[in-house]
């Protein structure tokens, strides 16, 4: 435990020994991994690699068999989903999901972190600082124009957009995104890129990815997943000219 | 919410509807109703309550549950303790082998009050537990289901298994609770004899007061944050659990709420009809309540009113003529509505009459849409601007009715 702890220390998120299985299959299979603060990291690998998995498993949605994810020297295998959202992860899914029938406003006003009690969001005044930290992110994620639309008329695009803007009103240190660029059209691309430069100045950011062009545009270091373990690691080039990574995700 | 003046609110489109709803049971009913009628209406605006309840559960939250009943009729039960103790004198029960207890638990050989009666002697205490013992069992159930994430359909079940269990139980256990007559022959209230027409008309008044006073709070916790986080907790639950909320804690304060709705409804039954016995709190009781909040509208608190009003009205009008057919008059009425117009009779309103109101107001219109906070999107009616709101919520309901 010292050992894990001293060496965890440097690190905003430390992964060790991370194992879950569903009735026997391993789905992560005794994973490792750090990030350094302000670090952007993508995970890429194979379908079925475990990939979301281990996003899942950092934020709670699933519990892990055995090992331990230390975060800001807080162990989150302990917490409830809602108690590692408020210890700083933030998590997007891979799928939109806002609250459709909320407006562009709303989305980011139940996001924005107070009143998370029943109580508290009962007596939830909507002051000039939620006003303010909603006008703010609502124009980092380029939806300044829609605050008063229904989510429901946003185009797919968009829906990620604000779903990132719903995680940095959070004010999270660790943004976790599945998928972010998946579905959208090469204009949308791009701005998601620039997007997310601008989010990693002052967030630690782990992204699943299959865009190899988008993770070597955005990634500081890949870390390769292969059946639940970790294949390779390292720069884009390094991961890209990886014989083991060309042979089981790039080669064909 | 945020305008200058409360009065100003009445002026608004919102304000006007319940303005409205105030104009129908304070002054048009009393006056075109004798006392007996309007008795029935106190009755069925007892059930309202339920209705408004489940809007907040069942609509807003999604959580469907199939057992109000057992909270109507817990709230029920508690003021008619009170009030068969009452009327439990030692004069008036003289010629029992046991006087001053209750007539059924003599008949039934019991020779002392049981325990849990004795509080009932206090009024106070009855007021308490007609709202504190419904949300007490649905913290339990609430609690017990909500954080092991039981829900959707599971969950109705449960509900529903609770309402036949209560309803054996009480049935079962004669001698402490009426048994399947229930708790008969009340006759009043702190000495106020409710069997009178005055006494009646005078509780009609208080039941409708009441029931403003339940539309007032489930006004207040849908136009709140709390309000638009049940919404969304219904469509994207895992969004709000990664938004930073405890999602059952939400579940279980909504559901608590709708018991306490009940409760109230179910102590105002018991004094308005002036008997309580288990055939209005067992599952056919339950599912019927929530006909009343599907055909008024299951989003809107307001057309919860209505519906309760309505469908009570058509069973006692159908009932008087041919009784044998209303289960089935019923049945199709909640297929009807499920199928044709899932929003009820308040998505029928929205559809159909606002747009022609927006005609005959067009003048007021843009004054008030700016008086209007953005905040309010869990508008039980809301603006034409704001209709497409209900319809990804009537997506995401379809397989819960199946």
């Amino acid at each position: 435990m010292n050992a894990a702890k001293s060496k965890s220390g440097d690190f905003l998120l430390a992964v060790e020994g991370l194992t879950v299985s569903f009735d026997g299959f391993k789905a992560v299979d005794d994973l490792s991994f750090y990030l350094d603060p302000k670090e952007i990291r993508v995970i890429i690998g194979p379908n079925g690699a475990g990939k979301t998995t281990v996003l899942d498993l950092i934020c709670g949605k699933t519990k892990a068999t055995s090992g331990s994810i230390k975060f800001d020297g807080k162990e989150l295998t302990k917490l409830k989903e809602h108690q590692i959202v408020h210890s700083g992860v933030g998590r997007k899914f891979q799928t939109p999901s806002v609250f459709e029938d909320l407006t562009v406003f709303e989305n980011l006003e139940v996001s924005y972190p107070k009143g998370h009690s029943v109580m508290g969001a009962l007596g939830f005044k909507r002051d000039a600082e939620v006003i303010q930290a909603v006008e703010e992110v609502a124009e980092t994620i380029f939806l300044t124009e829609a605050l008063n639309e229904p989510a429901a008329s946003l185009s797919h695009g968009q829906k990620q957009w604000l779903e990132i803007g719903m995680l940095l009103i959070q004010k999270p240190d660790l943004l976790m995104l599945d998928e972010p660029v998946a579905g959208m059209s090469v204009t949308e691309r791009k701005k998601t890129a620039e997007l997310l430069r601008v989010i990693t100045r002052d967030h630690t950011v782990l992204v699943i990815e299959h865009d190899m062009q988008f993770v070597g545009d955005i990634a500081d270091r890949v870390t390769v997943m292969h059946q639940g373990k970790v294949l390779s690691e390292g720069s884009i080039e390094h991961v890209k000219s990886d014989p083991k990574v060309i042979e089981v995700y790039l080669g064909h | 919410m945020n305008s200058s003046s409360p009065l100003k609110w009445f002026a608004t489109r919102e304000g006007l509807y319940y303005v409205a709803l105030a104009v129908l049971l304070v002054v048009l009913l009393p006056l075109a109703l004798d006392p007996f009628r309007l008795n029935m209406v106190g009755k069925y605006l007892t059930y309202a309550f339920v209705a408004i309840g489940l809007v907040m559960c069942w609509g807003k939250a999604g959580i469907l549950s199939l057992g109000q009943g057992v909270f109507f009729g817990l709230g029920g039960y508690c003021m008619a303790m009170f009030l068969k103790l009452e009327a439990s004198t030692p004069e008036a029960t003289a010629i029992q082998s046991t006087p001053g207890i209750p007539d059924f638990m003599d008949w039934n050989q019991l020779t002392e009050l049981p325990w849990f009666w004795e509080p009932f002697h206090s009024f106070s205490f009855t007021l308490l537990a007609v709202i504190g013992v419904p949300v007490l069992l649905a913290f339990v159930i609430g609690f017990a289901m909500f954080t092991r994430r039981v829900g959707g359909v599971y969950f109705a079940i449960i509900t529903q298994a609770i309402a036949a269990i209560l309803t054996i139980l009480i049935i079962g256990q004669q001698g402490y609770t009426g048994g399947v007559n229930g708790i008969t022959d009340l006759q009043t209230l702190n000495g106020w004899d409710i069997r009178t027409d005055e006494a009646r008309t005078i509780l009609y008044f208080v039941c409708v007061g009441m029931l403003f006073l339940c539309l007032f709070v489930a006004r207040l916790v849908q136009n709140r944050k709390l309000g638009r986080i049940l919404v969304a907790m219904n469509a994207q639950e895992n969004r709000v659990r990664f938004s930073g909320y405890d999602v059952a804690a939400f579940k279980i304060f909504v559901f608590c709420l709708a018991a306490a709705f009940a409760g109230v409804g179910g102590a105002l039954f018991t004094l308005i009809v002036g008997f309580m016995s288990p055939s209005f709190i067992g599952i056919v009781a339950s599912i019927e309540m929530v006909i009343f909040c599907a055909l008024g509208g299951r989003l809107s608190i307001l057309g919860a009113v209505y519906g309760a009003l309505l469908v009570n009205a058509a069973k006692s009008g159908f009932s008087e003529s041919f009784p044998e057919l209303w289960p089935f008059a019923m049945g199709a009425l909640f297929i009807g509505v499920v199928l044709a117009f899932p929003n009820g009779l308040a998505g029928l309103y929205q559809t159909y009459v606002m747009p022609l109101e927006d005609k005959i107001f067009k003048r007021n219109k843009g004054a008030k849409l700016e008086a209007k906070p953005a905040e309010k999107a869990a508008e039980p009616k809301p603006t034409a601007e704001k209709t497409p709101d209900y319809d990804p919520m009537i997506d995401s309901y379809s397989p819960e009715k199946s």
